[in-house]
């Protein structure tokens, strides 16, 4: 097909041309951008945790009024939980991945280090690692003697005896990466105001409860506290976790019915709360991304029945001068590929400089090269879905219209 | 004759109708998804105060110095007790609370209930005149009783219901924890998103308070923040040992009603820093700042960035409506272009052709603007599946929604048509009439 005589014809209906051009041109700059927006978004909705995902259960009481020996009656609680059918380890905790309410403390590699390096969330509680499911790469995991009491570390602060605070940690890859970035973090060790904890294990990974910055996501240490704040995790069997979930409520109003049930959850809800956010925003994205390929795609199929009924006696001259149904049928459609070509070549143009934008303006990273293609390729594809009815009636048009008189 | 042209365009509307259902849908879809994402800004962003947000500050003070890698160089966004309490005891603003968000469990007096539990805010007595909360009975308590750490208690009218069923209670007890408290006031619905007076704790955009409680009370009680404490430092133990902390936990609000006030204020800030920095506390310059209510918000960043990303989102895709809009417009008109070398020919000026195009084109836009009620009311509803709860829950159609609706999509279309109707008056008569 030659394109000559299209461009020709284009020429004399150059405003029409143009607006074809702008939509197709605005779509594709914003469709880029969006998929973009919506591949970043999910990549986050999948952000690794490092611990069993589908088999972790949060309950978390609070007591009414006084509160006496919290420690033998947490034991009184776990013990009973661990006698459930289908428990395979429960650890009372102070926070979980994704839960949101945090502790975290500023770490130094060296205590007369003006500054803390980073900002990492600390983890306590007894058999943590075990619960959490998370996978140690290197050096060992806490043992017994590790271990100090909650309250003991409290008297430490009061009295400045140093033995009363734990002296070992472990730490994710990523935070020893962070600290140390060309030695083994093995056998160092990071300073909490003060107080060294050596480093003697290494976790692949285990998210924060709460998240500033996704690149620091992974910033956690495990400290040997021992605690007892009514706030428990149980691991177990994906399946079991509702009968579990429900047995374990049971047990513990049992040992203690002086207590209210503050949260009471599987890890997929916590996961799903904490990423809700993204997830509207996905959404929405992408109903916006449809909507306005729909939008186009009308848009093209008016212009283009437009365009066939202007040009029925074109049409029909070129029919009687011996071209084929398909010939009409092809030119149509090389016009529309032609015109979302240029479309597309704005578009990305376009959605360079839209991206540029929200890069200084939300802190947004650039656009990948990669995400050109996909804009071009669905608006081709739209372009040419759009145009094939009005091109097909175009196809019908019989040659005789050529001689008569409109 | 402009009614004339109305109806003139309300039968051309019928005259091809896929081009004019192509046109209506483009329009209502743009204006609905513009409106949708607009619905969700307007709640998130919108000022909670309006008549006193430039009266309201948070002052913020650099106790934590300059080494701290976490706030980046700003002060934190809470204050100490220890700062709370001598800006209390100051009394430099013409109204000022501190406050902290606490949690209780309530034990109802009938037997066999179950305990539950209750969250609000410990505060003063200025809270309720400052924040201009309706009360359905009684009011709050006096400055007197902040001073006597009286055991006084505001609840919401929800509590009420459940509690007392729904009748006046003010003057009896509720038990909160392990101590009775008095109520002297019974809140009407009052739930204010953001909830711009403790946005740094929780979500900004959460559940109704059940309780107000006097601060003085609350610390006397050891209750802990049921919200974000942050310490720079490991505090000595103990609740006292925390009162005493760095440790900033606590949301401070001033009202200056006047500029003097302000940069009175200011200047006790800057003083009391000054102070504190001579006295050993600190030893680096303390910055102060404080921000109004409405540069707090922005400060803050309580607006999820999502909004605004998807506010521009759906104006670009409005944009896209827009110029479809201009090209089937364009196509509809000039199809007419036989009518109006006729009408031309018998005598009609250009600006009549201009104005009957414009009217068709009004019609177009009111008919967008209905399609685009009902996408829009749709996607509202969308809303509730994709968006937080909280946030859903305020997005919702009203009459200012509605207005602005097909307002929106007649404006937009009349934009749309000033290219294609002028076009349409550009017709040359004579040469309409040859080809005819």
């Amino acid at each position: 097909m030659d394109i000559l005589p299209i461009l020709t014809t284009l020429r004399r209906h150059k405003i029409t041309a143009f607006l074809v051009i702008l939509e197709i041109a605005l779509t594709c700059a914003i469709i880029c951008n969006a998929v973009f927006l919506i591949s970043q978004r999910i990549e986050r909705i999948h952000m690794p945790s490092g611990v069993a995902e589908h088999e972790l259960i949060q309950i978390e009481l609070a007591s009414i009024g006084a509160k006496a020996d919290e420690f033998a009656r947490a034991q009184e609680d776990l013990a009973a939980i661990r006698q459930i059918p289908g428990v395979t380890q429960v650890a009372s905790v102070a926070q979980v991945p994704f839960g949101s309410s945090s502790n975290n403390a500023g770490i130094r590699i060296d205590p007369n280090q003006p500054k803390s390096m980073i900002d990492a969330s600390t983890y306590y509680g007894e058999n943590l690692i075990e619960t959490y499911g998370a996978r140690l790469i290197a050096g060992r995991n806490l043992r017994a003697d590790d271990y100090r009491s909650m309250d003991a570390v409290m008297e430490g602060v009061r009295s400045g005896d140093t033995k009363l605070f734990p002296a070992t940690a472990i730490i994710t890859q990523s935070m020893a990466k962070r600290l140390w970035p060309d030695q083994d973090a093995l056998g160092k060790s990071i300073y909490i105001g003060k107080i060294p904890l050596q480093v003697v294990g290494i976790l692949e990974n285990l998210v924060r409860p709460s998240i500033e910055d996704d690149s620091t996501a992974n910033y956690s240490a495990v400290i040997p506290i021992k605690l007892a704040q009514g706030q428990y995790v149980i691991r177990t069997a994906p399946g079991d976790r509702e009968r579990v979930l429900k047995i374990a409520l049971e047990k513990l109003k049992q040992n203690n019915p002086h207590r209210i049930v503050v949260q009471k959850r599987t890890w997929d809800e916590i996961r799903g709360n904490f990423f809700q956010n993204d997830r509207s925003m996905t959404g929405l994205l992408i109903g916006v991304c449809v909507a306005l390929l729909l939008v186009t795609a009308l848009g093209i199929v008016g212009l283009g029945s437009f365009w066939v009924a202007q040009r029925r006696r074109m049409i029909g001259v070129r029919r009687a001068l011996g071209a084929t149904r398909h010939d009409i049928l092809h030119y149509f459609q090389t016009e529309n590929f032609l015109l979302a070509t240029i479309g597309i070549a704005l578009g990305m143009v376009l959605a360079y400089g839209i991206n540029l934008f929200l890069m200084t303006k939300y802190e947004l990273p650039r656009l990948p090269a990669t995400y050109f293609p996909i804009g071009a390729i669905a608006l081709w594809i739209i372009g040419q879905l759009a145009v094939l009815g009005p091109a097909m009636r175009a196809s019908m048009v019989p040659p005789v219209v050529a001689t008569r008189s409109v | 004759m402009f009614i004339h042209y109305v109806q003139l365009g309300f039968y051309s509307l019928r005259r091809n109708p896929v081009l004019t259902l192509l046109m209506v849908m483009s329009i209502g879809l743009g204006v609905a998804a513009s409106m949708t994402t607009w619905s969700v800004f307007r709640v998130v962003s919108g000022n909670p105060l309006p008549d006193k947000s430039s009266q309201l500050f948070v002052p913020q003070l650099d106790n934590w110095g300059p080494n701290d890698i976490v706030k980046n160089g700003q002060p934190p966004n809470a204050v100490t007790y220890r700062d709370a309490m001598a800006f209390m005891q100051a009394h430099e603003a013409e109204r000022q609370t501190a406050l902290y968000p606490v949690r209780y469990a309530v034990t109802p007096e009938r037997t066999g209930a179950e305990p539950f539990r209750v969250q609000g805010h410990a505060v003063f007595a200025d809270f309720f005149p400052m924040f201009e909360l309706p009360f359905r009975f009684g009011a709050g308590w006096s400055r007197a009783d902040d001073d006597a750490h009286a055991g006084a208690v505001v609840i919401s009218r929800q509590l009420n219901d459940r509690v007392f069923g729904g009748a006046n209670s003010v003057g009896r007890s509720i038990h909160l924890g392990d101590h009775d408290f008095r109520i002297t006031g019974v809140l009407d619905n009052w739930n204010p998103q953001p909830r711009f007076y403790d946005v740094s704790n929780h979500s900004a955009f959460g559940d109704q308070p059940d309780i107000f409680v006097p601060f003085n009370r609350a610390i006397d009680l050891h209750t802990q923040t049921n919200g974000n404490n942050a310490c720079h430092e490991n505090s000595a133990p103990g609740f006292e040992g925390w009162l005493h902390s760095e440790c900033v936990w606590i949301a401070f609000w001033a009202e200056l009603p006047d500029a003097a006030a302000q940069s009175r204020f200011r200047s006790f800030l800057e003083g009391y820093g000054a102070k504190q920095q001579q006295s050993g506390r600190f030893n680096w310059p303390p910055q102060a700042q404080m921000h109004n209510l409405q540069d707090w918000l922005d400060y803050t960043r309580v607006v999820p960035s999502e909004t605004p990303v998807s506010l521009a989102v759906s104006a670009g895709f409005l944009l896209v409506c827009l110029v479809n809009a201009v090209g089937l417009m364009l196509a509809k008109f000039m199809r007419r272009a036989p009518e109006i070398g006729v009408r031309r020919a018998l005598g009609a000026t250009r600006q009549a052709i201009y104005a009957q195009f414009l009217a068709e084109a009004t019609m177009v836009g009111l008919a967008g603007g209905l399609v685009g009620l009902a996408f829009t009311a749709l996607g509202i509803l969308a809303i509730g599946v994709v968006f937080e709860a909280a946030i859903a829950r305020l997005a919702h159609f009203d009459l200012w929604l509605i207005t602005l609706t097909v307002l929106t999509a007649i404006v937009a279309t009349l934009i749309a048509a000033f290219y294609p109707a002028w076009r349409a008056a550009q017709v040359q008569p004579a040469w309409q009439l040859k080809s005819n």
